[in-house]
C-alpha cells in the first residue's frame, strides 16, 4: 500500500450558513417536483418505509394465520393473496430500492463532495416511476389481489383469474425505475469523483453502489421482457409459457431466475457496502483488506449472473446443468466468506463503540453468516433436493435478506439519520429495539429451519400438526420484532421534533458526508472537497463541546 | 447396488447419531446419504459460524471503546492472511460440491429393473396408476424394490416430495418427470405438493404405503377387481372420492371450485353461453370427456379433461352415483 498522507481535509463546514436543504422550499410541489438528490433521496425514504409497513403488515397476517394447523383467521383463497403481496411488496418495494434509491440517493453524491447526481432530472422521473409502480400494486390489492407468489410461475400465473396484470405491470415499471437508478449512479461515480478520490481511493458503500448499479443495468430488462411476456400471454393468449397454448412453463422460470437471482445481489451488495463504512467508523480503525472488500464486490456482480439454474434443480432441468449451475453457485459463496473475514478482523484492536448502527452491523455479520452457510446446503445438490421449497430455504432467504440487507439498512438508516433530519435520536431506546429485533427475528427464522429439513412445505396453509409448535414460535417471535420496529418508528419520529441537534460529525467517519453541515445546505459544498483516504480516522477526535468529531488541530489549518 | 464414495464414507464417520431433530425419518439407504451430506455441512457451518462468532464478540469486549484508549494500528491489510481464508473455504466448498453431485446422482438414476409407476398431479390430488390399470390416490409399493415413478401434470405444475426419502421433483404439465427410490422397510411415508399450485396446494397429499414381501401383488390384485365387485353406485361414489371429483364437486349443496352435484341429475342448468340444458348422462359423459365444452354460468373453465383416464364403465357407474344424490 502506498504510504502518503492524506490531504489536509479543510474544516467542516460551520453550521447556520447556508439554510439545510430542508428548509430550502416549502410546499408539497417543492417535495415532488423537487431535483434535489437529498430530497429525492428522502422522498424514497418515505415511500420505501411505508412499503416496509404494509409488507410487515402482510407479514403479520401471514404469521397469525399460521398460529394452528387448519384455518385460523382467513380463507386459503386470501391467505395465498396476503403471501403474494407479502413477497412481492418486500421484494420490488422494499429490498432492492431500499438501500441504493433511499440512503444511495442521499449519500452518493455527498461521499463524492459533489453537488448532485449526474442527471438529476432522471433521477426525480425514477422516484415518480416508482410511485406509478407500486400504485398499480395497490390497484392490484384493491382488485383482489393475485395470488401466484412473488415468483410468479407459470402456467399458474398464466391460468389463474386473480389479478395477476396489474401487479404485474407494476413490476415491470419497477424495473424501469431500478434501471434509471442504476444508470445515473454509474455515470455519477465515473464522472463526479472529486480531486483525490482515484478508484481505489473511494469508499467501499460507493464500491458497492457501483456494482450493484452494473447488475441492474444489465439483468432488470430481463426481468422487464419476461413479466411483458406473460402479460402478452395472458391478455392475447399468445402461447408462450403455457403448455396448452404450445408454450414451455420452465422456460419462464429461467427468464425469472436470470434476473431475480443477480436481484438477490442488488440487495446484498449495497448492504455490505453500508457494513464496510460501519464497521470501520465504530472501531475507529482502517477496514481491513480494503482491495479484497472492492473487488469481491466486482466478483459478485459477475458471478451472480451465472448461477440461476440453482433455483431449478429439481424442475427437470438436465443433471449436466445442474452439476454447472451448482458448481458456480459455491463460487459466489467464496468472495461473501472473505468480505466477512475482512469485517471481523476491521474490529480487530480497534476502539468499539456499540452505537444503534455498530449493534445492526454485529447482527449483519452474525445473521447473515448463517444466512450463507444454509447456503451451502442449497447450492448441494443432493441436499437441495430435500429442501427445495421447503421452509428451510424461506429461512435461508429470510436470514440472507432480513438479517443481511434489512439489518444494514437500519444500521444505515440509524448511521446517516443525524445527517439526513439534522437530529440524533434516542440511543438508549434504539438499542433496546434492536435486541428485539434481532432476539425476534431469530425465533422467528430459526424455527423455520428446523421445520423445512423436517419436510415443511412453504406456501401452505394448512399444515400437519406435528409442526405446530415450530410454528407457534415463529409467530411469536414475529410478534416481538413487530415491537421492536414499532419502537423503532416511535424514537424516530420523536427525534425529528425533539432530537438533540446532531453535530456535523458525530460518529468520527471520514468520509465526505461528513464533512458537510448536519442536515446539508442544498448545494452540499461551497466548493468540491479534496478526498483523502476514506478510512484513515486517527486525525479525528471527539470534541465534547460539538458533541461529535473533528479534526486534529494540528492536522487542519483554519481549525480553530 | 450403487457404492458411490459418500456412502463408503458414511459408513466409516459417525455422524448420523441421531438425526430425529433436523431430519425426518430414513425411508431409504439414499436418504441416509443426503443425511451424512446434510450433517458434514452442518458441522463445518457450525465450525465457522462459531469462529465468526466468538472472534466477533470477544473483540466487542476486549476491544471496547474505553476513555483515553485509541484504538491500535496493525496492518491494514495482510496478503497471506488474505490468501490463506480465500483458499481453505475454497477447498471447502470444493468438496460440499463433489458429495452433493455424487449423491444426487445416485438418486437420479434408475436402475434397470425398477418397477414403474405413472403418477398425475392435478389441482390437488396426486393419482397413481399401476401397470394393471388400477388407478389409487396412495402410492403402494413393494419393500426392496426399485420403484420408478414417471410423472406428469393435468394443469400447473405440481412438486411430488417424499420428506423420509429425501426425494423430489416438479411435475409438470406436457412433460415427463421421474424419481426413484428403493424402500428398505415397509411402512407409511406422507407425500406432499411443494410446488404452490392455489387454493388446495397445501391439502395435495397423499400416502407412500410399503407393503411386506409379496404383499404388494395381493394388494394389486384386490384393489384391481374391487369396482367390479361393488353395486355400480357404490363404485361410483368410490371413484368420486379417489380420482379428484371431490376436490371440486361437494355432495351437500356446497359452493366449490365446480357446481355441487347434489341434485344435480336432471336439474336444468344455465351455461355461460347463455344456453341451457337439462343434465342427462350425455351431458355429464361430455362434461368430463371434454369440460371446456360448455361450462356452467358463473364457473371458471378449470377442469382437466378425464378423457383416457377414466374408462368407459368407470363413466357409467359415477353417473350411477349421480343420480342417487337426489335433495
Ligand atoms: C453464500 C451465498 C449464497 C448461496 C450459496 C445461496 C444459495 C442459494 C440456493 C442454492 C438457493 C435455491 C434453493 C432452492 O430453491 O432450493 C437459494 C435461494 C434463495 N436465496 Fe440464496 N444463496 C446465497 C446468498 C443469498 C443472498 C445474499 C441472498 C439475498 C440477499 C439470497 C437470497 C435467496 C432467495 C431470495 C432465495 C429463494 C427465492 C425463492 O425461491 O423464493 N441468497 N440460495
Ligand atoms: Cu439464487
Amino acid at each position: 500500500m502506498n504510504t502518503v498522507s492524506s490531504p489536509v481535509p479543510p474544516a467542516a463546514a460551520e453550521p447556520g450558513h447556508a439554510p439545510s436543504y430542508l428548509q430550502d422550499g416549502h410546499g408539497i410541489k417543492s417535495w415532488i417536483m423537487t431535483l434535489d438528490h437529498k430530497r429525492i433521496g428522502v422522498l424514497y425514504l418515505i415511500s420505501i418505509l411505508a412499503a416496509m409497513f404494509l409488507g410487515g403488515l402482510f407479514a403479520m397476517l401471514i404469521r397469525t394465520e399460521l398460529l394452528t394447523p387448519a384455518k385460523t383467521v382467513m380463507e386459503a383463497e386470501t391467505y395465498n393473496r396476503v403471501f403474494t403481496l407479502h413477497g412481492a411488496i418486500m421484494i420490488f418495494l422494499f429490498i432492492i430500492p431500499g438501500i441504493p434509491a433511499a440512503l444511495g440517493n442521499f449519500v452518493l453524491p455527498l461521499m463524492l463532495g459533489a453537488r448532485d447526481v449526474a442527471f438529476p432530472r432522471l433521477n426525480r422521473l425514477s422516484w415518480h416511476l416508482y410511485v406509478i409502480g407500486a400504485l398499480f400494486a395497490v390497484y392490484s390489492l384493491i382488485h383482489g389481489g393475485a395470488d401466484t407468489g412473488w415468483t410468479f410461475y407459470t402456467p399458474y400465473s398464466t391460468t389463474t383469474t386473480s389479478a395477476v396484470v396489474p401487479i404485474t405491470f407494476g413490476a415491470f415499471i419497477l424495473g424501469f425505475s431500478s434501471i434509471l437508478t442504476g444508470l445515473n449512479f454509474i455515470v455519477t461515480i465515473h464522472r463526479f469523483r472529486p480531486p483525490g478520490m482515484g478508484w481505489f481511493r473511494m469508499p467501499l458503500f460507493l464500491w458497492a453502489l457501483y456494482a450493484t448499479a452494473i447488475i441492474q443495468v444489465l439483468a432488470t430488462p430481463v426481468l422487464g421482457i419476461t413479466l411483458l411476456l406473460l402479460i402478452v400471454e395472458r391478455v392475447l393468449g399468445v402461447g408462450i409459457f403455457d403448455p396448452t397454448l404450445g408454450g414451455d412453463p420452465v422456460l419462464f422460470q429461467h427468464f425469472f431466475w436470470f434476473y431475480s437471482h443477480p436481484a438477490v445481489y442488488i440487495m446484498i451488495l449495497p448492504a455490505m457496502g453500508v457494513i464496510s463504512e460501519l464497521v470501520s467508523t465504530f472501531s475507529r480503525k482502517h477496514i481491513f483488506g480494503y482491495k479484497a472488500i472492492a473487488y469481491s464486490s466486482v466478483a459478485i456482480a459477475f458471478l451472480s449472473f451465472l448461477v440461476w439454474g440453482h433455483h431449478m434443480f429439481v424442475s427437470g432441468q438436465s443433471p449436466m446443468a445442474n452439476m454447472i449451475f451448482s458448481a458456480l453457485t459455491f463460487s459466489v459463496a467464496i468472495p461473501s466468506a472473505v468480505k466477512v473475514f475482512n469485517w471481523v478482523a476491521t474490529m480487530y484492536k480497534g476502539s468499539i463503540k456499540m452505537d444503534a448502527p455498530m449493534t445492526y452491523t454485529v447482527a449483519f455479520i452474525l445473521l447473515f453468516g448463517i444466512g450463507g452457510l444454509t447456503g451451502l446446503f442449497l447450492g448441494a445438490l443432493a441436499t437441495d433436493v430435500h429442501l427445495h421449497d421447503t421452509y428451510f430455504v424461506v429461512a435461508h432467504f429470510h436470514y440472507t435478506m432480513m438479517g443481511g440487507v434489512l439489518m444494514a439498512f437500519m444500521g444505515g438508516l440509524h448511521y446517516w439519520w443525524p445527517k439526513i433530519f439534522g437530529r440524533m435520536y434516542n440511543e438508549k431506546l434504539a438499542n433496546i429495539a434492536s435486541l428485539m429485533i434481532v432476539v425476534g427475528f431469530n425465533i422467528t427464522f430459526l424455527s423455520q429451519f428446523i421445520m423445512g429439513s423436517l419436510g415443511m412445505p412453504r406456501r401452505y396453509y394448512n399444515y400437519r400438526p406435528e409442526f405446530a409448535s415450530y410454528h407457534q414460535w415463529s409467530t411469536a417471535g414475529a410478534f416481538l420484532q413487530a415491537i421492536g420496529f414499532i419502537l423503532v418508528a416511535v424514537y424516530l419520529i420523536h427525534s425529528l421534533r425533539r432530537g438533540r441537534l446532531a453535530p456535523a460529525n458525530p460518529w468520527g467517519s471520514a468520509t465526505l458526508e461528513w464533512r458537510c453541515a448536519s442536515p446539508p445546505p442544498t448545494e452540499n459544498f461551497a466548493t468540491q472537497p479534496t478526498a483523502g483516504d476514506p478510512y484513515d480516522l486517527k486525525p479525528l477526535v471527539f470534541d465534547p463541546k460539538l458533541g461529535g468529531f473533528t479534526y486534529r488541530a494540528e492536522s487542519a489549518e483554519g481549525v480553530a | 447396488m450403487i457404492h458411490s464414495l459418500p456412502a463408503v464414507l458414511a459408513s466409516l464417520v459417525p455422524l448420523r447419531a441421531s438425526n430425529a431433530f433436523w431430519l425426518p425419518e430414513e425411508g431409504t439407504a439414499a436418504a441416509g446419504q443426503v443425511d451424512w451430506l446434510f450433517n458434514l455441512i452442518l458441522g463445518i457451518s457450525v465450525f465457522f459460524f462459531a469462529l465468526i462468532a466468538v472472534l466477533t464478540i470477544y473483540f466487542l469486549l476486549r476491544y471496547r471503546r474505553r476513555q483515553g484508549i485509541e484504538a491500535g494500528q496493525p496492518p491494514t491489510h495482510h496478503t497471506w492472511l488474505e490468501i490463506t481464508w480465500t483458499v481453505i473455504p475454497t477447498i471447502i466448498v470444493i468438496v460440499i460440491f463433489y458429495f452433493g453431485f455424487t449423491g444426487y446422482m445416485d438418486m437420479k438414476i434408475a436402475p434397470e429393473n425398477a418397477l414403474e409407476i405413472q403418477v398425475t398431479g392435478q389441482k390437488w390430488q396426486w393419482l397413481f396408476s399401476y401397470p394393471n390399470g388400477h388407478v389409487d390416490p396412495d402410492l403402494h409399493v413393494p419393500v426392496d424394490q426399485p420403484v420408478k415413478l414417471i410423472m406428469t401434470s393435468e394443469d400447473v405444475i405440481h412438486g411430488f416430495f417424499i420428506p423420509d426419502f429425501r426425494q423430489k421433483m416438479d411435475v409438470v404439465p406436457g412433460r415427463y418427470s421421474t424419481v426413484w427410490f428403493n424402500v428398505t422397510r415397509p411402512g407409511k411415508h406422507i407425500i406432499f405438493c411443494t410446488q404452490y399450485c392455489g387454493r388446495g396446494h397445501s391439502d395435495m397429499s397423499a400416502w407412500v404405503v410399503v407393503h411386506p414381501p409379496g404383499e404388494y401383488e395381493k394388494w394389486l390384485t384386490e384393489a384391481g377387481d374391487e369396482l367390479s365387485k361393488l353395486p355400480p353406485a357404490a363404485a361410483g361414489e368410490k371413484l368420486y372420492l379417489t380420482r379428484g371429483c371431490k376436490q371440486c364437486h361437494t355432495i351437500d349443496g356446497g359452493a366449490s371450485t365446480g357446481p355441487s352435484f347434489l341434485g344435480m341429475f336432471g336439474r336444468s342448468e344455465a351455461m355461460k353461453d347463455g344456453s341451457k340444458l337439462t343434465v342427462d348422462e350425455n351431458y355429464i359423459r361430455e362434461a368430463i370427456i371434454d369440460p371446456q365444452a360448455k361450462v356452467v354460468a358463473g364457473y371458471q373453465p378449470v377442469m382437466p379433461t378425464y378423457k383416457g383416464k377414466l374408462k368407459d364403465n368407470e363413466i357409467t357407474v359415477i353417473i350411477e352415483y349421480l343420480k342417487t344424490l337426489k335433495r
